[in-house]
């Protein structure tokens, strides 16, 4: 196969002028990329682009990333990817990086410093609120509240690696709903799942 | 080897980091101070920085800390580490072109998966929250701190206001205050 360097250097571009005037975050990424991709690009259609991000979400790393990665791959293979990947990574890199220079240097000027005391107290809110979030999805019968206590609890009292946890809860979702269903009871596998009984 | 470290810890790191974001904070907060190389407290302010610079929180945090630890290639292995994992699953994923997410099994697995990330949430609020002193002592500070972390909640949660203004306009306060 004969590699399109011009086709490359196009997927490249488009996903790097994306990388720099979306804040907030991954997800901040999506609306842009959709309207770049289908809407511009007529790269890929309306129908599958929220495919594309619903499979971007569900496996590891960032969405925005992701669905830039998956999106490279569909057009032009593995090079694809990678040039999607990058030009979305490469402005994001540089940006980070000179900011955290930025930070180096002021960081111990007193106004920076007690400028950061109060930013620390609001980080703990985003936090909270990123939590807020993800348990409205996330948290929404008596199993997944008992789930989330328990790794709050478990991982306050126990001090267990969090990729432990993380892990576990693969095996915890699966063996919980195969005893549910042993049991004979319904469980939505998703918030706003219909369950199945007016099909 | 520093810089060997800190490429195989944010590859493991991307491997697991299901639910994005603020989900992979106390992840990679643990193994930095694990490693020595930040404290709780300073790996707050790389959050900060990181929520404030355009593109994922994790991916920066992640580039932040390597930057931090080891200069610009310290930066460069932490970045590839955390989107290697990403790169090889989705191409396993693409080129088979299967709608795995909408498998039972799968379903099923992020059904559990989804209330942990939760708790992992939550479990890091509670922990930066008590090393930056916004719980735990009975000081004016420590009070006025849960004021603004309570504000700033508010302000996120009932006026949708964009994060970044609750940073800058927190930043503001603890000028005037502190």
């Amino acid at each position: 196969m004969k590699t399109n360097w011009k086709y490359l250097m196009q997927i490249f571009c488009s996903f790097f002028k994306i990388g720099p005037v979306t804040f907030g975050g991954g997800y901040a990424m999506i609306p842009m990329i959709e309207r770049e991709v289908v809407e511009r690009r007529k790269w890929v259609k309306t129908k599958d682009v929220s495919e594309i991000f619903a499979i971007a979400e569900s496996v590891p790393g960032a969405i925005a990333i992701n669905s830039a990665t998956f999106i490279g791959f569909r057009l032009a293979g593995v090079r694809g990817a990678i040039a999607a990947m990058t030009g979305v990574l490469i402005p994001t890199f540089l940006i980070v990086v000179a900011l955290s220079i930025l930070f180096l240097f002021v960081k111990d000027n007193p106004y920076v410093e007690s400028a950061f005391v109060a930013i620390r107290a609001s980080i703990v809110a985003l936090i909270l609120f990123a939590a807020y979030k993800i348990g409205l999805t996330a948290v929404y019968d008596k199993t997944t509240v008992v789930i989330t206590a328990f790794t709050v609890g478990i991982l306050f009292f126990l001090h267990l690696h969090p990729v432990l946890i993380i892990l576990s809860g693969i095996g915890v979702g699966v063996l919980v709903v195969k005893i549910k269903d042993w049991f004979g009871i319904v469980t939505r596998l998703e918030k706003d799942e219909e369950i199945k009984t007016n099909e | 080897m520093v810089l060997l470290e800190l490429f195989w810890t944010f590859l493991m790191i991307g491997f697991v980091s299901f639910g994005g974001g603020y989900a992979m904070i106390p992840v990679i907060e643990m193994e930095v101070s694990n490693h020595g190389w930040m404290t709780t407290q300073e790996f707050t302010d790389v959050i900060a920085i990181a929520g404030m610079s355009p593109g994922p929180i994790a991916t920066n945090s992640a580039i932040f800390v390597g930057y931090q630890t080891a200069g610009i290639y310290g930066a460069i292995v932490s970045a590839l580490g955390m989107v290697i994992p990403s790169l090889l699953i989705i191409l396993i994923i693409a080129s088979f072109f299967f709608r795995f997410n909408e498998l039972r099994l799968v379903k099923s697995a992020f059904y559990g998966l989804r209330p942990i990330i939760t708790g992992l949430i939550i479990y890091a609020a509670l922990r930066f929250a008590i090393t930056n002193n916004v719980v735990g002592s009975i000081s004016w500070q420590s009070l006025s701190l849960a004021m603004i972390f309570g504000l700033s909640f508010f302000a996120l949660i009932k006026l949708r206001l964009h994060p970044i203004y609750v940073i800058l306009i927190s930043g503001i306060t603890g000028v005037v205050l502190y």
